[in-house]
């Protein structure tokens, strides 16, 4: 429509205020919710606490990564919990019982994270079978392989793989936080600059028309489940270095942390709308909930339902701040 | 029951604004009894957005509204429906496993004692209705049997039976055949007769001259003003649309024709049987033939979309073959699909990134995609194209039918194809956007690009092409050239007899 409006907010055309509240919304969210805990007890913005913080999340931070690729695509990977477990025990393995050498354990388990994403995604994009039921389905195998793999045992790890998730890097950045950190730089460069990210976007915004463009659906699909697998690796091994010990029936309900990160970060369940500046946050904001509720002193049998409509509120709220701008 | 003037309906003062668009400003409307009232504007003149309003779609921002001569509101269609105002929407949803009957009586089945469906009864209710419509189905065939047409005939049936006073027509023949389309004639005049007003959205003139009573014509959101269409004209009505006269209709530049860029011989697929024809240098090559006789799935097929059953493509002379899109784009074959919505675009993702999808490798430094050479030539491509946004940044979506063909356009041009498949280049866009993207192909021929073009307007077709292909249930019927055209030795009704399956 040629008619330009005399209505402005912030100085902003409409259009652009409402793109730019889809993008930056949620950091408005993210730092009522800092001051709001803060208040409450002033030690949540330490700096212990906040190195402690961002430490803890980078195990969720990685899922998450993966899975809004999962989700921009219109699907979900439920598969990340057991992976988790899959990785660890083969780690256990490989490090603990035949003595190879650590890189040689966590490159063989991220190797079979990797391919059981690929599977995941082959599954879903060559047969079109629905995303929920691939990964619903190959998470039962994924921890069934964990418990063959480790006769049902928990399977300890030596210093040298713990000192992965409490060593830090030149003494004073943990590692758990360098890996977030460049995992992050190279999701968002392949995100947002490269013909990839590009893909990704609208094979879950439309599909038909991606394809009529010249994407193949197929690839893109199957690179995102990969990429979500390798992810579910490189969270196993931070995962296995924090509990020093590999076992079939770790990482039971992580999935659900990794999609609420992804969706208060703004992705879209219907596909196609995702940034990985807004995950990060999600990340983040999952995090404070978690770290927030032990610091105020919830009881611990009421923190499940705290979290879960802590998430149902934000998620509402950043709907209520740019609904229109969601499918 | 009606007030002043005989008027069943009437809006005064409607204003309605979205994000940074005012889409209506102080619009007024008056429908009289049993007329048929046109709304003619270029796309997003207002006409739907107001009809939104109407049937509670949209609420105004101000503005008010009278139905049989009491003060009218409406939350939602269904509130609309209630109070007698009915829409046919221009693009039809219906459930393909609903029966005819369970189609018209939805959310007002008959139920026993409350709770449980009557269906004997609302089988036998649906079927003396629609034996009045002459319908030739039974009530208890699944809608998805039906064709585009017969659906459209049910939403009517439907809005009759729950004794609308007033039905809008959202562009109801789009996606009709000239049968059909006097079929629907028939049956509006009809409902004329029983007192029924119509409100009929429609970009194409002779239609409106045949079917409407009188016209309201908006531009850009305002209500311009309104006419008897006893004693208008044409030009009278374009202008009035456009705020300026066009004269010439079909900007058709004729250049040299060079080459055969493409040729395809004998090719057959799911729709279509031994197509064989070639495409030159600086040509545009028309494609027309009723809805449904196998020029898009032709197409579709040569572009990737769908699979072909046996022939042979040729490009510059070379046999290829194409099993995706992927590969026609990489080869230089493009096509503007004509389902926009579904094949065209990404609607929530940026105009910007919507043009350079298909692009995206030649915009490339290394692995990463070149952002700021690639703003720049989508902006420049979206500013020659003429575009309407305030920025390429802004969501699709946000865009008018019209400007959202030309993006489509646009991504294409940008690839600089040899062969450009256009299929319904400018179905549902308004006067304006039309000669410009009629002008735009000119230009693309005139660089050397092989254009080929579907489309159902036999005007569009006949101005705009320098030849024409007839296809006929799945077959070529003939072709006619421009000369032929032109010495008026090719008619509109030559034309049409070949489409039927004549000599």
């Amino acid at each position: 429509m040629a008619a330009k409006s005399e209505k402005k907010i912030l100085g902003m055309e409409r259009e652009t205020f409402r793109q730019f509240m889809g993008k930056y919304g949620i950091s408005v969210i993210m730092v009522i919710m800092i001051i709001a805990i803060a208040i409450y007890r002033p030690v949540f913005l330490s700096g212990t606490n906040i190195v402690n913080i961002i430490t803890q999340i980078s195990i969720n931070g990685m899922l998450a990564f993966g899975m809004c690729l999962a989700i921009t695509t219109g699907g979900i990977d439920l598969t990340v919990g057991a992976q988790l477990a899959v990785v660890g025990v083969i780690m256990g393995q490989m490090i603990t019982n035949n003595g190879m050498p650590i890189a040689v354990g966590i490159l063989i388990g991220v190797a079979v994270s990797t391919l059981f994403g690929f599977i995941n995604g082959f599954l879903i994009a060559r047969f079109n079978m629905f995303p929920f039921v691939v990964t619903l389905s190959m998470q039962l195998i994924i921890r069934g392989a964990a418990q063959v793999i480790s006769g049902g045992k928990a399977i300890t790890f030596g210093a040298g793989v713990k000192n992965l998730y409490y060593g830090k890097l030149f003494g004073v950045i943990p590692y758990p936080i360098v890996a977030l950190f460049v995992v992050f730089v190279i999701m968002y460069i392949m995100f947002h600059w490269t013909k990839l990210g590009r893909y990704i976007l609208a094979v879950g915004g439309n599909a038909n028309a991606a394809v009529a463009s010249g994407v193949s659906e197929f690839r893109i699909k199957v690179i995102c489940y990969t990429i979500s697998g390798f992810l579910a690796g490189i969270a196993a091994v931070i995962m296995a270095a924090k509990t020093g010990s590999g076992q079939s029936n770790l990482g039971v309900g992580y999935e659900t942390d990794a999609v609420a990160a992804s969706v208060i970060g703004g992705t879209s369940f219907a596909g196609g709308i995702a940034t990985m500046p807004g995950v990060l946050m999600g990340i983040f904001i999952v995090g404070f909930i978690y770290n927030g509720i032990n610091l105020i002193g919830i009881n611990a049998n009421w923190q499940s339902i705290i979290r879960g409509a802590i998430i149902i509120g934000t998620v509402m709220l950043d709907m209520a701040i740019n609904g229109r701008n969601r499918k | 029951m009606n007030n002043k003037e005989g008027y069943i309906f009437e809006c005064e003062g409607i204003y309605k604004a979205f994000g940074g668009t005012q889409a209506l400003a102080d619009v007024q409307l008056h429908v009289k009894k049993g007329e048929v009232l046109a709304l003619l504007g270029e796309n997003g003149a207002g006409k739907s957005t107001l009809m939104k309003a109407v049937i509670g779609l949209h609420q105004p921002d101000a503005g008010t509204m009278t139905f049989e001569g009491r003060p009218y509101t409406a939350k939602g269609p269904v509130d609309a429906m209630r109070a007698g105002i009915s829409m046919i929407h221009q693009e039809l949803n219906p459930e393909p496993h609903l029966t005819i009957a369970e189609s018209i009586f939805l959310n007002r089945e008959d139920v026993h004692g409350g709770i449980f469906l009557n269906k004997k009864l609302q089988n036998k209710r649906a079927q003396e209705i629609l034996d009045q419509f002459d319908f030739p189905y039974p009530a208890t065939t699944v809608m998805g049997k039906l064709t585009l047409a017969q659906m459209q005939m049910i939403e009517i049936i439907k809005a009759v039976s729950c004794d609308a006073r007033m039905i809008i027509m959202d562009e109801p023949t789009s996606s009709l055949d000239s049968e059909e389309t006097n079929h629907l004639f028939r049956v509006i005049r009809d409902l004329k007769k029983k007192g029924v007003a119509i409100i009929y959205i429609s970009h194409r003139m002779d239609e409106i001259f045949e079917i409407c009573d009188s016209v309201a014509v908006f531009r850009d959101g305002t209500y311009v003003g309104d006419r008897s269409m006893d004693g208008v004209t044409k030009d009278e009505l374009i202008s009035m649309m456009v705020g300026r006269e066009v004269k010439n209709v079909f900007p058709k530049v004729d250049c040299e024709i060079g080459e055969t860029v493409f040729k395809v011989e004998g090719l057959s697929g799911d729709g279509f049987e031994d197509i064989s024809f070639e495409v030159h240098k600086g040509e545009i090559l028309g494609l027309t033939g009723l809805v449904g006789s196998g020029r898009s799935e032709t197409m579709r097929a040569i572009f990737g979309l769908d699979k072909l059953k046996s022939g042979k493509i040729y490009l510059n002379g070379e046999e290829i073959t194409i099993k995706s899109p992927r590969s026609a784009i990489k080869k230089g074959i493009c096509m503007v699909n004509e389902d926009r919505k579904n094949y065209g675009l990404c609607l929530f993702r940026s105009i910007r990134e919507n043009i350079s999808l298909p692009n995206l490798p030649e915009k490339q430094s290394g692995l990463l995609i070149n952002q700021r050479r690639e703003k720049k030539e989508c902006a420049e491509v979206s500013k020659k194209l003429t575009v309407k946004a305030a920025s390429i940044e802004h969501n699709a979506y946000s865009l008018s039918g019209g400007n959202q063909q030309k993006v489509v356009i646009a991504k294409w041009v940008m690839a600089n194809p040899k062969v450009l498949i256009l299929d319904e280049p400018t179905r549902g866009v308004d006067v304006g956007a039309k000669s410009e993207i009629h002008t735009l192909m000119c230009e693309f021929a005139a660089k050397g690009m092989a254009i080929i073009m579907i489309s159902s307007e036999l005007p569009e077709v006949m101005g705009m092409s320098d030849r024409v292909l007839i296809y006929h249930e799945g077959k070529l019927n003939g072709e006619v050239s421009r000369e032929e055209i032109q010495s008026g030795v090719a008619t509109q009704e030559v034309i049409l007899a070949k489409e039927f399956g004549g000599k």
